[in-house]
């Protein structure tokens, strides 16, 4: 690690870095870094929320108001790749970032300038998925999941999108490789791998998904690319080829994906759970070994989004089988989250709040996940908005509650000021319940037959429509007030105390002070 | 502490609203009107308890502890953390639980698949943005035809009012007789559609250049509506599906009158044919 650090350590003098705009392109430091992501996913979550609030617009009321059909389908489409690729992913590589080196009693991340590198591979994919919507032939509309043939049919905006993810996908690789070695090099002595807090043993296990998956994802979107211009009949029967074969590693990549998106949350709000329970956490290395099975279970999955492309019966039992399955790990999940709860002290500050709503929601979309994995009712809610419903009740919920959650958890430590703890409880109640009224009634449109991607709908879905619609504007309104609480407290002048939870036991609050500094843990902490 | 409970009042008030709503209307599953669809509609009734009481048990635990076990209350926190037994008990009771939801659910999959022996058999073949559908076996032979969605434009745009089957209207109802098994094969001509009726309990895509099939059997005459289910381009939500179930008097008299109108309209259906042909020329050229 020498070699890495070299003359910036020398502690008395203040840290050697450029000032202004130059500070943030040339830095190696994982704060830096870490806040970087965290600013950019929250920019993106702002610009996918725009577009998921023009969805909701134009299905407010039926008929055709505000997006014509095509522009709707690119709403509907950008808005996945950007939140999927943009927001929660990037949020959780920001979080590992601040994190693992903290939570590790490391120095930095064990690739510093590779961690740099990742981060700025992402401002031009992003502007790549924007700029799409200005191009002739409009931004990519074939869905998030840009099944061939639809997704040869476009113009320009596709191959901006493949582009987009491929320079993503390089940018995840490097930011999983750079997590793996932080975390198999660089702890502390005397932590083990079974005494490593959850939240790193959750990241550990997602960034060897991600290196397992985002290449699979760049070798179809290559395939894809070529289909278009050169010539090739991958996904072309015409051709020889299999439009299903593209679903078939779509998904490999994409339901693993799901995981990738979860299980980091799982280690936030394992974190959270046990310091305001002031209780160490239920069964922890049933914790580690259930986020294992999760990460194996889910690379057997993927063709329980395909039940209704059509495959043999027994190809459908066993991905109807293995997908059950994962509900067995993932309960024993929530169990130990109820035993970490059970006999503590707990107090509910938001950061607690944001978790148990977490674990609230969180397990209606298991159910929901359930009654997918069925595959005769699959097939029926396939393609709806139960469905959607579902994806949001994970994805939202799950994914960006525990974001919420783990930000008003640290924001002390990465500022040195404590957040207005009315304002978040206000911002999490407020959330909660425009989220539920958003997604709770397409449970109901879905099982009543609404097709999910439509600009319209028939009549007696109008409603339910209308309620979601309030509540979307109702929850992306609620997010200007994160921003603010967040601005609130990076300006406030009041020092927040040095470890304002009394429960937790992480490296972070009990060996740095607060807020931790430029460099922490030069010299590494002894780990009993 | 006040304006919590209120909030939670609210809460709950609007999710009683909401399931109190969803029992016996158009919000749970449409009313099945084919053995695959019941079974579909019982198992996903069964499926609603045992999550119902699943979430009871753990969530009563749950806000039970965050009742008595917090610090405001002066509740001291214990220091157990683990307990092998539990563990375990926690992790084979859900076992036991999934293998009951399966059960039921294979014997479906199993049915749905077979779709040997039909009484009849109709092509549906999905374009950029209708269905075409060819009656290949059993009575009306020969029968062929383009579904189109018959709403005007005006009532998407607004300028007349939308009628009671809004975009869920066709010019050309699949019609079959009732109680008898139709077997329905897929494919599409440019990109993925998705054939779905609710009522019938049929969702099946229809993937260029292959084939696909299902069937339904339906249980009583009437008109059932559906859907495209798969993104399929700018006019996906525009191209639905609508069968028609007539008992078996009044099937045969249609596919006698439909055969010999076909017969008349040769001329015309060839010029249809070559207006989808240019269509389809004009969107490559695109």
């Amino acid at each position: 690690m020498a070699a890495v650090h070299g003359d910036v350590h020398d502690h008395g003098h203040g840290d050697h870095h450029p000032t202004g705009i130059m500070r943030w392109v040339t830095t190696t430091n994982h704060k830096d870094i870490g806040s970087m992501y965290l600013w950019f996913s929250l920019t993106m979550f702002f610009t996918g929320g725009f577009l998921a609030l023009g969805i909701r617009a134009e299905l407010f009321q039926p008929g055709i108001q505000i997006l014509e059909p095509e522009l709707f389908n690119s709403f509907t489409t950008l808005h996945g790749l950007i939140m999927v690729f943009g927001a929660i992913m990037p949020a959780f590589v920001g979080f590992a970032n601040w994190q693992v080196p903290l939570m590790v009693g490391a120095p930095d991340m064990a690739f510093a300038r590779m961690n740099n590198w990742s981060f700025w591979l992402l401002i031009p994919a992003a502007l790549l998925l924007v700029t799409s919507f200005f191009v002739p032939g409009g931004a990519a509309a074939g869905g998030w999941t840009f099944y061939p043939p639809l997704s040869t049919q476009g113009g320009l905006g596709v191959d901006m999108m493949i582009f987009a993810i491929h320079i993503l996908g390089a940018s995840s690789i490097m930011g999983s490789i750079n997590i793996i070695t932080t975390i198999l090099n660089m702890r502390a002595p005397g932590m083990t791998l079974m005494k490593m807090p959850l939240f790193v043993w959750t990241w550990l296990i997602t960034a060897y998904l991600l290196v397992l998956v985002m290449p699979v994802l760049a070798g179809v979107v290559t395939m894809l690319l070529t289909d278009r211009h050169f010539g090739t009949s991958f996904f072309n029967a015409a051709g020889g080829g299999d439009p299903v074969m593209f679903q078939h590693i779509f998904w490999f990549f994409g339901h693993p994906e799901v995981y990738i998106m979860i299980l980091p949350a799982f280690g936030i709000v394992s974190e959270i759970i046990p310091t305001f329970s002031r209780k160490p956490l239920f069964g922890y290395s049933s914790m580690v070994y259930a986020t294992a099975s999760i990460a194996i279970l889910s690379c057997i999955v993927w063709a329980h989004h395909m039940f209704t492309a059509g495959m043999p019966a027994v190809g459908q039992l066993f991905f109807m089988y293995a997908t059950m399955l994962i509900a067995v790990p993932t309960g024993v999940k929530v169990f130990n989250w109820t035993a970490t709860m059970w006999k503590g002290a707990m107090t509910f500050e938001t950061p607690m709040l944001f978790a148990i709503g977490f674990i609230f929601l969180f397990v209606i979309g298991g159910f929901s996940g359930v009654i997918c994995a069925i595959v005769p009712i699959d097939i029926q809610v396939q393609d709806t908005y139960y469905v959607i419903a579902h994806f949001h009740y994970v994805l939202v919920s799950g994914a960006l509650f525990s974001l919420f959650g783990g930000v008003y958890y640290w924001l002390p430590k990465w500022t040195g000021h404590m957040y207005d703890e009315k304002l978040g409880k206000l911002h999490f109640w407020l959330s909660m319940i425009f989220f539920n009224l958003t997604f709770f009634v397409q449970h109901f449109l879905g099982l009543a037959g609404m097709p999910r991607r439509i600009p319209d709908y028939a009549l007696q879905f109008a409603d339910f429509n209308m309620i979601s619609s309030i509540g979307a504007f109702g929850f992306g309104t609620t997010q200007l007030l994160f921003v603010y609480i967040v601005i609130k407290c990076i300006r406030s002048k009041e020092k927040a105390p040095e470890k304002p939870w009394d429960g937790a036991t992480t490296l972070e609050w009990t060996h740095l002070p607060t807020p931790a500094p430029y460099h922490s843990f030069e010299n590494p902490p002894v780990v009993k | 502490m006040r304006s919590k409970s209120v909030v939670a009042r609210v809460g709950v008030a609007a999710l009683a609203l909401y399931s109190s709503m969803a029992i016996g209307s158009k919000y749970n599953f449409q009313e099945p009107q084919s053995v695959i669809a019941k079974d579909v509609y019982d198992q996903h009734i069964m499926l609603m308890w045992i999550c119902l009481a699943i979430f009871i048990a753990v969530f009563g635990v749950m806000f039970y502890s965050i009742l008595k076990h917090r610090k405001s209350v002066g509740h001291k926190a214990a220091n157990f953390h683990h307990s092998t037994t539990v563990e375990i008990i926690w992790t084979v009771i859900p076992i036991i639980i999934l293998v009951a939801m399966a059960l039921p659910a294979t014997k479906t999959v199993i049915e749905m698949k077979d779709t040997s022996s039909p009484d009849m058999t109709i092509k549906a073949t999905g374009y950029q943005w209708m269905w075409g559908y060819d009656y290949l076996q059993g009575e009306g032979e020969g029968i062929s035809f383009y579904s189109k969605l018959s709403t005007p434009k005006a009532q998407l745009d607004g300028r007349e009012p939308k009628g009671e089957n809004y975009l869920l209207e066709v010019d050309n109802h699949v019609v079959v007789p009732v109680g008898k098994k139709v077997r329905v094969i897929l494919t599409a001509n440019d990109v993925i559609h998705a054939w779905w009726v609710p009522a019938l309990g049929v969702k099946q895509d229809a993937v260029p250049g292959f084939i696909r099939d299902s069937w339904f059997t339906a249980d009583k005459p009437g008109i059932y509506r559906g859907q495209c289910a798969e993104l399929c381009g700018k006019d996906h939500g525009y191209m639905p599906i609508v069968v028609e179930v007539l008992d078996e008097d009044a099937y045969s008299e249609w596919a006698a009158e439909k055969l010999a109108s076909m017969k008349d309209s040769v001329n015309l259906a060839v010029a249809e044919t070559e207006a989808v042909e240019a269509a389809e020329q004009d969107s490559e050229n695109n």
